[in-house]
């Protein structure tokens, strides 16, 4: 590919008078998790590839303060909170987008809370309004009727009742949707929310992880589409721990999509 | 003579009354000992959420088959106490079924529409009794419903079977003896479900009859008096606080954790910046957290005492499934026998973490909020859940180490994990190098 693929900062906006019409909130898995870097990678393709006038905190980011939360740690919420409304409010952030169900959650339900007021959407509702509106065209190539299963992230399904915007992203891609037994509303954790990610779980008689993989394998899909790197890394494991990981990829929508532009 | 007996009947009234005075009084105290929580706003939603959820019944209907046999017993119990309503006036007044003369050919269809509801209230009842201790509905031999929850859901079926009993065969009797046109018993005309029984009664003499008709409606009406009381103690009493639980919803996204302005204002005096209310000394902060039931919402604690152990909550828990502790409903049944504890003035030195919630049940939570939107009522268990992490982490420094090794990466390299800050922009250095 020729075309030139940049991830501007802020600040180097900044310094040159402009300011982006949006945010690319890029979330501490996105920044650090190897896996996950590989779809922001892909997300910042996309947004190049349609022109979208964006930039990034770059190295200013700081974790939203959701795990600690979660974790029932207040105070380092607040203090992560506070210092992150600062830093967007003196960049005049509007709008946000970010491929963490997570961050997305906490910047839209609770820095209103501590006075940080802004429009933030998860990249899959962003990749839905670019279709609708036809700037963005997919064309299913490689995905045409091959068999996808969707995960259903419970930051964004309950917690935010956004079910149905990945799902026409997926569509989109002329590929065959097969829903999990659990799905949707009754949709089933992948075991890491609430700061699970961060230790080992409970003793049980099964990992989560494993139990909703063995569900996603249930339906024959070859591709298990996520939309948060949480979820992104427990479904993994799970294909590894079920050894299926030549057959069945985990992948992000938003990865799915970068492909099928190509 | 009939006077004696309008004694008896408002002695036998009255006393159930005082004790569901005094045990509603008791539990609107406990329920307060909460701490405070506005839910005051949006009253328009509130009463949406209200008739949609506890009197449209909504969520019930996620699973059809119980919904269907739930909603007769919900309409039949709605119903058949307006039946209840002319047994009080005649028991008042010493008359026998006073709507009948006022009410003309429409007694006979309302008496039907009871006795076909109490037949499907019996009807579903059994259906339950059945799905409990036959079936053995994985939801129903939990743990935590050993002992009394098991033999409370028992209880309120079989005293629902015997009341809907009750009313069906001092029917029977009635229309024999208005057949033998014994004096003071009206023309009811026909009753469908009744009528079946009377082969049976037809052969009984009328002194047996009149007494198997009044022996029927003391039961019936004394029955229904003690069993109110006993609801209160039971959980049953989500047949009226399932009203005023759903009012008080949480109507923020499921998402959004309730924000804790004690910490605000310590936040924000940390980093210099002005705090609302000016610089007047933090008024007493309180424990962070919740350590004991006193220290959740009343609207926790109303949530406790709504629960109806139904189990949807704990099926649907991703860490119950999984063979963990935690159990979201036991999570309500602690807090409400907690809460009672604390009402009657015992237990002291316990309390509802520790005692009774332990943080391995705690810490398997993974906040994906499939017990609120399991559970029929809008009950939150997560809440009650992240109240005690809270107190775990803040008052006691007490979470996992890995939790607390979280938190210092976070402090210290601003993300989760021990990277370094300044690695933070790598993804981006490739691209942007390349270009
Ligand atoms: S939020 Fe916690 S208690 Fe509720 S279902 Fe999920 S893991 Fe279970
Ligand atoms: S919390 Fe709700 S779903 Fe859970 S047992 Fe109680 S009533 Fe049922």
């Amino acid at each position: 590919m020729s075309e030139t693929i940049k991830a501007p900062t802020v600040a180097e906006l900044q310094a040159k008078g402009e300011t982006p019409e949006i945010l690319f909130w890029v979330g501490c898995a996105g920044s650090f998790d190897d896996r996950y870097k590989r779809v922001t990678v892909a997300f910042t393709t996309i947004l190049n590839k349609l022109n979208v006038n964006f930039a990034v905190l770059g190295p200013e980011e700081s974790c939203t303060g959701d795990p600690a939360r979660r974790a029932g740690n207040e105070f380092l919420f607040q203090m992560q909170a506070m210092a992150n409304i600062q830093l967007l409010d003196m960049y005049q952030v509007k709008k946000i987008v970010t491929a963490c169900p997570h961050c997305f959650n906490t910047l839209k339900n609770e820095y209103p809370d501590l006075g940080g007021n802004y429009e933030v959407i998860h990249h899959t509702t962003f990749l839905q309004e670019l279709l609708d509106e036809g700037k963005l065209k997919v064309s299913g190539g490689s995905f045409k009727g091959q068999k996808i299963t969707y995960h259903d992230s419970c930051y964004l399904g309950r917690a935010n009742d956004i079910y149905e915007a990945p799902r026409n992203v997926l569509k989109a891609l002329d590929a065959d949707l097969v829903e999990m037994k659990r799905c949707k509303t009754k949709g089933l954790c992948c075991g890491a929310g609430g700061g699970q990610m961060f230790k080992d779980a409970e003793s049980g008689d099964k990992e989560i992880n494993v139990e909703r993989t063995e569900e996603a394998l249930d339906t024959g899909a070859k591709v298990i589409a996520s939309g948060c790197p949480f979820c992104m890394t427990m479904l993994s494991d799970g294909v590894k721990n079920k050894e299926k990981e030549v057959e069945v990829q985990v992948k992000d929508i938003a990865e799915l999509i970068n492909d099928a532009m190509n | 003579m009939t006077w004696m007996i309008q004694l008896v009947f408002v002695a036998v009234v009255a006393v159930p009354i005082y004790f569901l005075i005094r045990r509603i009084k008791q539990i609107r105290r406990n329920i307060l000992l909460g701490k405070d929580l506005d839910r005051s706003d949006r009253s328009g939603d509130r009463w949406k959420a209200m008739m949609l959820i506890a009197f449209g019944q909504k969520k019930m209907f996620k699973k059809p088959i119980p919904a269907f046999l739930h909603l007769l017993i919900y309409v039949g119990f709605l119903v058949i106490n307006l039946e209840v309503l002319e047994f009080l006036i005649d028991g008042l007044f010493g008359t026998h079924r006073i709507f009948a003369p006022y009410l003309g050919a429409f007694y006979n269809v309302a008496m039907n529409i009871f006795e076909c509801l109490a037949l499907g209230v019996l009807i579903s009842c059994i259906a339950f009794l059945i799905r409990r201790n036959v079936i053995k509905v994985s939801r129903f031999t939990k743990p935590e419903m050993k002992g009394w929850p098991a033999m409370d859901g028992n209880l309120i079926l079989i005293i629902e079977c015997v009341l809907m009993m009750a009313i069906l065969k001092m029917n029977a009797a009635d229309q024999v003896l208005q057949s033998r046109g014994v004096a003071g018993y009206v023309d009811t005309g026909h009753l469908m479900i009744s009528s079946l029984m009377i082969p049976i009664f037809e052969h009984f003499s009328d002194g047996f009859l009149i007494f198997t008709e009044r022996a029927a409606w003391w039961f019936h009406i004394i029955g229904i008096f003690t069993f109110a009381v006993y609801v209160t103690y039971s959980k049953h009493l989500h047949i009226f606080l399932a009203f005023p639980n759903t009012y008080y919803s949480n109507l923020a996204p499921k998402g959004k954790i309730q924000n804790m302005d004690a910490v605000t204002k310590e936040v924000k005096s940390m980093l210099g910046m002005p705090v609302e209310g000016g610089s007047e000394p933090p008024t007493e902060v309180g424990t962070f957290g919740a350590k004991d039931a006193s220290d959740l919402s009343w609207k926790s604690l109303m949530e406790a005492y709504s629960c109806t152990e139904c189990g949807r909550c704990t099926t649907e828990c991703p860490a119950n499934q999984t063979g963990k502790l935690l159990s979201p409903r036991k999570i309500m049944m602690d807090t409400r026998d907690r809460i009672e504890e604390i009402g009657a003035g015992q237990g002291e030195g316990k309390s509802l973490l520790g005692d009774f919630i332990t943080k391995e049940e705690i810490n398997a939570c993974t906040s994906c909020n499939a017990c609120t939107e399991a559970c029929p009522i809008n009950i939150d268990p997560l809440s009650i859940i992240l109240e005690m992490k809270r107190y775990v982490a803040m008052e006691e420094s007490g979470s996992p180490a890995s939790w607390n090794s979280m938190f210092s990466n976070i402090e210290t390299n601003f993300a989760p994990w021990k990277f370094s800050p300044t690695d933070r922009f790598n993804w981006a250095q490739d691209l942007n190098d390349k270009n």
